[in-house]
């Protein structure tokens, strides 16, 4: 199947409708973790350490305890009572839930104070008394693997280094023959640095035990509470049919909302040993200095090319920092999730990447912030070596990168590092985005400037991303597939529920979810209600992150709907007295063929569905599930087209105009995938040009609140110029690929690759993110282009 | 601790009473005490407008305010802003051009917007940026804030005439 077939009825596939969900949110009647509010309900805070590195001699909590409405303190030490003081995080390592033998990052949970009052226990906070005996401190991946740094998993039986893991894929061997005979070698040593994804809700909980009925009811900030519903009944030894998580609204995830963090199982635990409701909620400052931070890539890369530009082969090298514990939230089979996409969208003969993960005294992590696992970082490493590229050979970069992509004949495409791309039109998307900006043009403004000493540049990202996850066969959490799902019930006046595993946190599922249905059964979308965010009411699903819901939960959708219009078929067929061959289906009406007077609506169906006169052998009732497991990934790709003015007195970057040309496959609401792309464009601009999460050498957190990390304001955010080709998926029931995460893997190279092709002219081939005025000034001063 | 006060306001035209410690501030006393949760929080540092109501018509973020101060004055929040003839025109505007997605920013987005109109009926796109800079939105890129402004501008622009 590739592109759908569009139905006329209300809301379906390629209309804008607006969103359902707005009418709660625009009255103040969103309801988030942090809204509810329980009898008798307990607040937890978390007391943190101050050392990035040191041991723990003793915890005293005697003085919290005797504060005014302190209920309880919990330490490691009373977790370990009941086998909680360490945890399993998703990539296979432990990390402590409260520390007990030593801190190992600034900002650490040791103790959680329970109170009758959010303020009291806050207050508790200065009643607990730890000392510590401070421990050489490691922030750089690179003095990690030093033989004689400290060693940070002390806990780990054996442990004699910070090295975690060693991955490589594709053939080495193939690749540096290629090397070895190439024209030319362009390389580049980049850091893609610690960010966060700081959705504007932080993180929290609500835990609330009944012991009546032995029931734990958790209200979660959760992308997947499903997964997060068997990893609590795993790790607790819960029952899974007494655990009920509730993902009510959720302000935002990113990708931050994917793993358990320690707040979330201590405020469970308290909950089941006092029996009352316990709420956690974090504050910003614990947000971004210990929960979720992406990326921390130092990545070596090179290209090996012909001397008219024909690249031949690409090879990497990663130092990956994962922070104290890997706590890395991802599902592939492989350490460094989908790194191994670093081909692009280009034709090579040979690719391979080693990747080096390391323990550091920083937040344990990463995680997926807002794109599949590794794929911006290795998006942002070719799209950095083909510019750079570019710029060695003198070969015009929209021309370098068309002579190189994998041709729309070539597809499904094996990569050499063996990826089968499903479907693209690279070139296509290039032309368009190249038209929309004007660029001839602009190169002849850029030479004009350039003679008068001013500069500008203009950066290109041809990207090519890989979602959807997908594909049971190389992606799991804690063994459970993959898969999604969508259960679909219409009551007898064609009214009814789609109820999801995937969970909104922002994206518009209630209305777009609706969508499918409309178009695949001919309901108006206002007809159908959509649940999800419940593990009571909803069907199991492994949640919303990697762009996936529309490639898994959205075939799901497809897929049940098409069965229960089947099922309309062969009633309509019993009612109208023929074969359900001889009918045509179209915008919710069956007819029969050359006798279009002779016909029922699906409403009809429905009801009669309900009847006593049905075809023989059919179970009354019309509802139906399905599980959907992925095929095989979705590669949404495009181009996009940066054009900047550097100050040169003061460094600042100007982004005057950028093109975004995206190819998702089929849009089910323009309107919302427009919204995503603005969104996700302007993070990708705070990625490249603001955030940074640093720390100092005795590991001290810089960029732990929104005055230290600056994420884009209305006044700093550019304006978008959108464009799109549709390249449906083959093998997605109604050819979409998934959209939410191209901007931010596919943005933040194409405004650092503006910002180099305008400084090239004076020798520099290459700026860390974040592009600050401040790093941009010094750059051009040590390059004797500004002044002191 | 010091003993509670009392904390009279007008909230969105109705009289409210709050008992509450010195020390509480103005969100948490609109939260809990008062239970309009459409009001919300997203940092310690006064960075992010989660929290922005209109204090005597003018926005303040109330995470920087102590309930104390809002004694005796007329406070509005996003719960207010629907009259009894439908949404007002800055709520329609976000719903009609797509001027969010997770909806948490919102409701301190649209009070700002709603000041914002009252003082300047027709604000130009560099306006508009600068009174939004200081609410926070991590997920639309305010492109379509922007719009949302320009609809109610002119919404209310229609109502008026």
């Amino acid at each position: 199947m590739s592109a759908p077939t569009v139905s006329t009825v209300d809301g379906a596939i390629g209309q804008s409708p607006k969103r359902v969900e707005d009418d709660r949110f625009i009255r103040g009647k969103g309801n988030y973790v942090d809204d509810v509010q329980l009898p008798g309900m307990l607040f937890m805070a978390i007391y943190r350490s101050p050392f990035a590195h040191a041991t723990i001699n003793s915890i005293d909590t005697s003085r919290a305890e005797a504060m005014p409405g302190v209920v309880a303190c919990v330490t490691g030490d009373l977790l370990a009572q009941h086998g909680l003081a360490w945890m399993p995080t998703l990539a296979g390592d432990t990390q402590a839930v409260l520390a007990t033998d030593k801190v190992r990052f600034q900002g650490q949970e040791v103790v959680c104070v329970i109170a009758k009052t959010a303020a009291q226990a806050e207050d508790a906070l200065e009643g607990i008394d730890v000392d510590y005996d401070p421990l050489p401190v490691i922030t750089d991946p690179k003095k990690a693997l030093d033989a004689d740094a400290p060693i940070i998993r002390s806990d780990l039986e054996g442990k004699t280094d910070n090295h975690i893991f060693t991955w490589e894929s594709g053939d080495a061997d193939a690749t540096d023959r290629v090397f070895a005979d190439a024209d030319i070698v362009v390389k580049l040593d980049t850091l893609y640095p610690r960010i966060h994804p700081a959705p504007m809700e932080t993180c929290g909980a609500v835990a609330d035990y009944n012991k009546a009925t032995g029931k734990m009811t958790i209200y979660l900030t959760s992308q997947a509470p499903h997964a997060h519903r068997t990893l609590f009944a795993l790790v607790a030894g819960l029952p899974e049919q007494k655990i009920r998580i509730i993902s009510p609204d959720v302000g935002g995830g990113f990708g931050n909302k994917v793993p358990i963090y320690p707040g979330y199982v201590v405020a469970t635990a308290a909950s089941l040993l006092i029996g009352k409701p316990v709420k956690w909620i974090e504050s910003r400052t614990e947000n971004l200095m210990s929960t979720g931070f992406a990326r921390d890539y130092h990545m070596e890369g090179e290209i090996a090319a012909t001397k008219d530009g024909k690249m031949l082969a690409v090879r990497a090298n990663v130092l990956a920092d994962h922070g104290a514990f890997n706590a890395q939230a991802q599902p592939s089979k492989w350490p460094a999730g989908f790194f191994n996409i670093a081909t692009g969208s280009y034709d090579f003969q040979a690719a391979h990447c080693k990747v080096d993960g390391v323990y550091t005294n920083k937040a344990p992590g990463g995680i997926a912030y807002r794109c599949s696992f590794r794929v911006t970082e290795a998006a942002y490493l070719i799209e950095r070596l083909v510019e750079n590229l570019a710029l060695q050979t003198g070969i015009d970069a929209a021309e370098l990168r068309r002579k190189n992509f994998i041709q729309p004949d070539q597809f499904p495409y094996k990569s050499p590092m063996g990826w089968e791309y499903d479907s693209g039109d690279y070139e296509k998307a290039l032309d368009i985005a190249l038209d929309l900006v004007g660029y001839d043009e602009l190169r002849k403004e850029q030479e004009e400037k350039r003679a008068k000493g001013e500069i500008m540049g203009i950066g290109f990202s041809s990207f090519t991303e890989i979602v959807g996850a997908g594909m049971s066969k190389i992606c799991d959490i804690a063994g459970l597939a993959m898969i999604d799902s969508a259960e679909l019930r219409i009551h007898p006046t064609g009214k009814g529920v789609l109820k999801l595993g995937v969970q909104s946190q922002g994206q518009g599922h209630e209305t777009t979810f609706a969508q499918i249905v409309a178009n695949e059964l001919g309901i108006p979308y206002t007809d159908i209600a959509v649940e999800h965010g419940d593990t009571d009411h909803t069907p199991y699903g492994l949640g919303t992150y990697a762009s996936r819901s529309t490639p898994t939960g959205g075939a799901a959708t497809a897929i049940v709907a098409r069965k229960l219009r089947e099922k309309a078929r062969q009633i309509a067929a019993h009612l109208l007295e023929c074969a359900p061959d001889d009918l045509e289906f179209d915008s919710g009406t069956f007819s029969v063929k050359g006798s279009p007077e002779k016909s029922k609506t699906i409403q009809e169906c429905i009801f009669g569905a309900y009847q006593s006169d049905l075809p023989d052998d059919m179970e009354k009732g019309f509802e139906d599930v399905t599980y959907y497991d992925a095929p095989e990934m979705t590669y949404p790709f495009g181009t996009y087209i940066c054009v900047v003015d550097v100050d040169k007195g003061t460094g600042q970057v100007k982004v005057r105009k950028f093109v975004a040309v995206d190819d998702c496959g089929t849009r089910i609401n323009p309107m919302i995938v427009d919204g995503q792309i603005h969104g996700g464009l302007t993070q990708g601009f705070g990625t490249a040009m603001m955030e940074l999460i640093s720390f100092d050498e005795d590991g001290n957190c810089f960029g732990g609140n929104f005055m230290d990390y600056l994420i884009p304001t209305a006044v700093e955010s550019p304006d978008w110029t959108l464009g799109e080709c549709t390249t449906p998926s083959p093998h997605h029931p109604f050819g979409a690929k998934g959209v939410g995460e191209s901007p931010t893997v596919g943005s933040p190279q194409a405004f650092v690759n503006a910002v180099v092709d305008a400084l090239h002219p004076y020798g520099i081939t290459n700026i860390d993110m974040p592009l600050s005025s401040h790093k941009v000034w010094k750059v051009l001063r040590d390059n004797g282009v500004s002044d002191e | 601790m010091s003993d509670k006060v009392m904390v009279t306001t007008t909230v969105n035209g109705e009289e409210c009473e709050a008992l509450v410690e010195p020390r509480t501030l103005l969100v948490h006393m609109i939260r809990e005490s008062l239970h309009l949760t459409g009001t919300h929080i997203g940092c310690d540092t006064t960075s992010c407008g989660a929290c922005t109501v209109l204090l005597d018509g003018r926005p303040v973020k109330s995470c920087t305010i102590l309930a104390v101060q809002a004694n005796g004055r007329e406070l509005a929040t996003v719960e207010g802003l629907e009259a009894a003839d439908g949404l007002s025109p800055v709520q329609e505007g976000f719903k009609e051009e797509h001027g969010l997605h997770c909806g948490y920013c919102t409701p301190g987005m649209m009070m700002t917007v709603t000041a914002l109109l009252e003082e300047n009926p027709n604000p130009s796109e560099d306006e508009i940026r600068k009174a939004i800079s200081g609410n926070l939105c991590r997920c639309t890129g305010y492109v379509n804030i922007i719009k949302a402004v320009h609809y109610a501008a002119k919404k209310k622009e229609g109502a008026a005439a």
